[in-house]
């Protein structure tokens, strides 16, 4: 999985991932133009734009470090801090909506211990968390979920979703055979008078 | 080759030395969600078990078949013509090889045929998609004989920049992206800046939910683009351009790098596919998640590595732009109807349409048939949504067809035959658009809507001007108010207010648009806001249903699960 990014620091060692930082870099031609591009190659590789490593990007290309940083946060596909290990996404397309994404979200939210997207709020369990992306591409399916980076993997499940095939009782079903995190159901009290 | 037909009916006599029978799998986003590789692995399968040579029958990828609903899309073509299926399970490959090679009898795919004949198929007017599922994305070789880079190398040979852009002038093709700006005017703009260089871009930020035009053009032919941006820039005179693709493409990525990659390993586009040296270079660059780069100044920031914050016009692009240099930036659909319009002539094109030319529209929402269409300008809504879309699943009435993602609005039902036209548009307080097009049922609640567009907004912001950064919020929270029923009368005219406010004063077309999806259906659909204003006041205010979800259990007495009827 591609999210792993921080074993994978632990066992190269600060220099191996410096050197790729630099390779990165050269490969880009060291252009000041290129750094959304330089971005994405460390981020593809290293799972999120850790301190460090835009320090040495702003060294590197010989930019402010305000510079770098001002992108990195700008752009909504930067990840500033760690990734969750595992990650369940939500379009949030028009045709989702239309079709009940947020309905479908209140359900996740209700059954699952989902982390909250945003990078300042790590989720509790420190596994699983909820995110919202852009289009996935797929209409006509829709509302539609992902799991993980999990596109275009030939399976007879499919790694997308489809949420009107599938009642809600059996879509938490299936999640919660996943392994996501079912959260303990709250017996529902008597309606108030 | 006359674009007449729709590319899916087209037998596979068009090309020469062509198989007697040729099997082509939608291998193009939508599809391959909907398991279309698992499908072709199966088909070639199948055709290895049974022996089948590739003179017998050819099992191809090709791009999207257009009713990306029904996916994965596999269209047959033989001696009797083109058939096309939709969602055939793997297991059931061997089945669709042997109804492929001998029709007839007991057909176990019956449920799964789709019918070519079906208006979704046969009132499309295809131009710009006209490859689009007959090549093979990852093949030039195919591409060239399909015609790709033929009006390119017409050009670079005998036309001279001026006479190129006489025809795109003639033919009346406007801004596909949704501005609808003269493509031909714009091209002048660039090319009578004073001598040096100029810089072409082909946008393909295409953010708008719903919208997925450009995204069928770059997975299902890049080499169209390609052909069209090299044209442009031929006829400004410009060495040097970037397409710009949005991060969330991921296919389109691969396919237009490797479309680069193959042009430049037959030595770029002068001497392989033009025949004379000419040194244009093309190089990509991919946005990262920013809904505000699609603004032609924003777009320009990001790629020169900036954060994507746009700036006042003038002065425009197309007089300084990147690297201080005279640029053109088109959209990318505006680009691939530029080969055609050079082949069958500015004034064919003209006459396509009652606004000059066609346009593509992505079709989704409720209804029932999902995917994208290619129709001329001035066809009524009504004809795409319900006849050739079907209508709305279950057989509901259509409540409104949202146009124009965020900076659009809502056509109400009773304005369906309203013509698709930038103006017919514009009068009912929407716009055309990039071509989205997203159809509402009667449950899809207005302000909800509006909401959802203003939330989408507030996240998209640049922050880079007032009036957009914090207005929307602010209409944000006012449409919060509405849709849990803590308005007042007040509120609605709060809300006009600031509207007009962030619309007349934000810097760019973002905060400029962003009040439309909220005063359109002010507009249609003043009822549903007025309704949810006058709810008597709940004496403690009711969440919403995903923060009630949220507070932790045994904090609240409120029910366990959404109160829809399908809680598990």
């Amino acid at each position: 999985m591609a999210c792993s990014g921080l074993d994978e620091v632990g066992d190269r060692g600060v220099r191996g991932v410096q050197a790729a930082i630099s390779r990165d870099i050269r490969r880009c031609g060291g252009d000041p133009s290129a750094l959304i591009e330089v971005l994405h190659q460390v981020q593809l590789r290293e799972g999120y734009l850790a301190a460090p490593a835009l320090h040495q990007v702003a060294r590197e290309l010989q930019l402010p470090l305000s510079r770098v940083y001002g992108v990195a946060s700008f752009y909504h596909l930067f990840r500033l801090s760690p990734p969750p290990r595992r990650r369940l996404t939500l379009c949030r397309g028009t045709a989702c909506f239309v079709n009940g994404a947020e309905r479908l979200e209140a359900i996740l939210r209700a059954r699952f211990a989902l982390g909250e997207a945003g990078p300042e709020r790590f989720d509790h369990a420190g596994t699983w968390r909820l995110e919202r992306s852009g289009c996935l591409g797929a209409c006509g399916h829709d509302p539609l979920l992902r799991l993980d980076d999990g596109p275009l993997v030939p399976s007879k499940a499919g790694p997308v979703v489809r949420m009107p095939l599938l009642p809600a009782a059996s879509l938490v079903e299936r999640l919660a055979a996943l392994g996501l995190p079912l959260l303990p159901q709250v017996p529902v009290p008597a309606p108030a008078p | 080759m006359t674009p007449g037909t729709l590319g899916l009916a087209q037998g596979p006599g068009a090309v020469s030395g062509e198989p007697i029978r040729r099997l082509r799998c939608c291998d193009a986003s939508a599809c391959r969600n909907a398991g279309g590789i698992a499908l072709r692995q199966a088909l070639l399968a199948a055709q290895a078990a049974v022996g089948l040579g590739e003179a017998a029958l050819v099992i191809q990828a090709v791009g999207c078949l257009r009713l990306c609903g029904r996916g994965p899309l596999v269209a047959a073509d033989g001696p009797a013509g083109s058939r096309l299926w939709g969602g055939v399970p793997p297991p059931l490959a061997e089945q669709l090889l042997a109804e492929v090679l001998e029709a007839g009898g007991a057909d176990p795919l019956a449920p799964f045929r789709l019918d070519l004949n079906h208006p979704f198929f046969r009132l499309q007017k295809p131009v710009v998609l006209e490859r689009c599922g007959l090549v093979d994305p990852d093949s030039l070789d195919d591409a060239l004989v399909q015609g790709a880079y033929a009006q390119l190398g017409r050009c670079v040979r005998h036309l001279p920049p001026e006479a190129v852009r006489q025809e795109v002038r003639r033919s009346g093709l406007r801004g596909r992206g949704g501005a609808g700006y003269p493509t031909g005017l714009k091209w002048d703009t660039v090319a009578l800046q004073p001598p040096g260089p100029r810089q072409v871009v082909a946008n393909g930020d295409e953010g708008d939910p719903g919208a997925f035009m450009d995204r069928t053009v770059l997975e299902s032919d890049p080499h169209r683009l390609l052909e069209g941006l090299a044209i442009a820039a031929w006829a400004v005179e410009a060495l040097h351009g970037y397409v710009y693709v949005r991060a969330e493409y991921p296919l389109a990525i691969a396919r237009l790098r490797r479309a680069l990659e193959q042009v430049e390993a037959r030595g770029g586009f002068g001497p392989a596919l033009c025949g004379t040296p000419w040194p244009l270079r093309l190089e990509l660059r991919v946005g990262a998640g920013a809904y505000v780069c699609g603004e032609e100044t924003a777009l320009m920031q990001s790629i020169e590595g900036r954060r994507g914050t746009p700036r006042p016009r003038p002065p425009y692009p197309a007089q300084r732009g990147l690297a201080g240099a005279p640029t053109l930036i088109n959209n990318v659909e505006t680009l691939a109807a530029i080969p055609a319009i050079l082949r069958e002539g500015g004034d064919w094109y003209a006459g396509l349409g009652v606004g000059a030319g066609t346009k593509v529209f992505s079709l989704s929402g409720a209804v029932v048939n999902t995917g994208v269409v290619e129709v001329p300008l001035g066809t009524p809504l009504r004809t795409v949504v319900e006849t050739m879309g079907g209508g709305v699943v279950g057989g509901l009435p259509v409540k409104a067809v949202q146009t124009g993602g965020p900076s659009g609005g809502c056509i109400p039902a009773r304005h369906l035959d309203t013509p698709l036209s930038y103006e017919a548009m514009a009068a009912l307080g929407s716009i055309l658009g990039s071509g989205g097009m997203v159809v509402l049922g009667p449950e899809t609640s207005m302000p909800a809507l509006a909401r959802y567009f203003m939330g989408f907004c507030v996240q998209e912001s640049c922050g880079k001007c007032l009036p957009c950064r914090a207005g929307t919020v602010q209409l944000a929270a006012l449409l919060d108010r509405v849709v849990e029923g803590r308005a007042a009368a007040a509120d609605l005219e709060r809300l006009e207010e600031l509207a007009a406010m962030v619309k007349a004063t934000s810097l760019c077309g973002l905060g400029q648009s962003a009040p439309n999806p909220l005063l359109s259906t002010l507009r249609h659909f003043r009822a549903e806001y007025e309704a949810a204003c006058a709810q008597p006041p709940t004496p403690t205010p009711t969440l919403p249903l995903h923060r009630q979800l949220e507070s932790p259990p045994g904090a609240t007495s409120g029910p366990e699960g959404p109160a829809t009827g399908r809680q598990p």
